[in-house]
């Protein structure tokens, strides 16, 4: 347990640089490289790297199982509810100039509102994988 | 070049070693050398995919199978000779094959000519998204997202069926 010390600091240290970087690479998806998928995955493997070092019970207080597995519906309706929104308003389904008709306005917003659909998805599906697998001794 | 001997060395151990936990950090090893390749050819994007998934996520995921499971590989069943005969032909095809591409790097090959032009001159007036990649992703072809976020959801809830210990389970456990 005591050589334990060294990874719970490193991972105390670095845990709000991954979702940091994972917030980045969510938001900058427009013109770097990097979007929803990638950020999502990243989110998720700082969470599995807190579970790793500070054990199930402590990761599920901060991170309940439930929240993820209600993500991964959530985020594929999101993602359907944006292309409905088009559909509605007389464009074609996942049609983002139906959002706003300044110019690139509503290709941007369309794009960050997926992007956010597709995050919430990926995070939610390897989380409670992740869970599903270690709940399973 | 180097990076591709490194790739072979480490498929040379995959298949040498016998303990899964060693394959299974080796094949995390690949991966990121196979990032590094992506990163090499300027492909960005999939070499960030590359590194989180493959060297990141998927080596989580296979250790965590692996704890359900034995540590060791089992010795083979069937005759050997037949799997290395079926993977001789299909090398020697593909690299029969790799004779008939045009050279690397040429302008006028048919996927340079293709729509990929179309994209990089339409994406920015179009949708004012700088990363053409993301613009195609996310607008151009925003049908296929929405089939691969489906897919994620599919296999997360597959998962789930399969392995989900179910309330009625663990209290039939305990009585």
């Amino acid at each position: 347990m005591r050589l334990d010390v060294i990874l719970r600091i490193a991972t105390k240290i670095f845990l709000p640089f991954i979702f940091m970087f994972a917030i980045y690479v969510q938001l900058h998806g427009d013109f770097g490289p990097g979007g929803g998928f990638q950020a999502g995955v990243i989110l998720a493997a700082g969470i599995i790297l807190y579970t790793i070092t500070f054990g199930e019970r402590k990761a599920k207080e901060y991170f309940p199982e439930k929240l993820f597995e209600i993500m991964i519906p959530i985020g594929v309706l999101i993602f359907i509810l944006t292309g409905m929104y088009s559909l509605i308003h007389g464009y074609n389904f996942l049609d983002y100039d139906a959002i706003s008709h300044h110019g690139t306005h509503g290709q941007h917003l369309g794009v960050l509102v997926i992007e956010m659909g597709v995050l919430i998805t990926v995070s939610g599906s390897m989380v409670t994988i992740f869970y599903n697998f270690i709940n399973r001794d | 070049m180097i990076l591709l001997t490194l790739m072979a060395i480490v498929v040379i151990g995959i298949i040498r070693f016998k303990n899964l936990f060693n394959i299974i950090i080796l094949s995390s090893i690949y991966s990121f050398l196979m990032a590094s390749i992506l990163l090499v050819l300027d492909a960005v994007d999939v070499a960030l995919t590359e590194a989180s998934v493959g060297a990141g996520i998927s080596t989580v995921l296979m250790l965590s199978t692996l704890y359900l499971t034995k540590r060791n590989e089992n010795p083979p069943i069937h005759n050997q000779i037949w799997p290395l005969l079926i993977a001789l032909i299909t090398g020697a095809l593909l690299v029969f094959g790799t004779y008939g591409m045009p050279a690397f790097g040429i302008i006028d090959t048919p996927i340079h000519n293709h729509v990929g032009g179309e994209y990089l001159l339409r994406s920015i007036p179009e949708t004012g998204i700088a990363n053409v990649v993301t613009s195609v992703l996310a607008s151009y072809r925003g049908f296929d997202t929405l089939g691969e976020i489906t897919v994620i959801f599919t296999a997360a809830i597959g998962i789930i069926a399969i392995l989900k210990k179910t309330k009625t389970k663990s209290k039939a456990k305990v009585k």
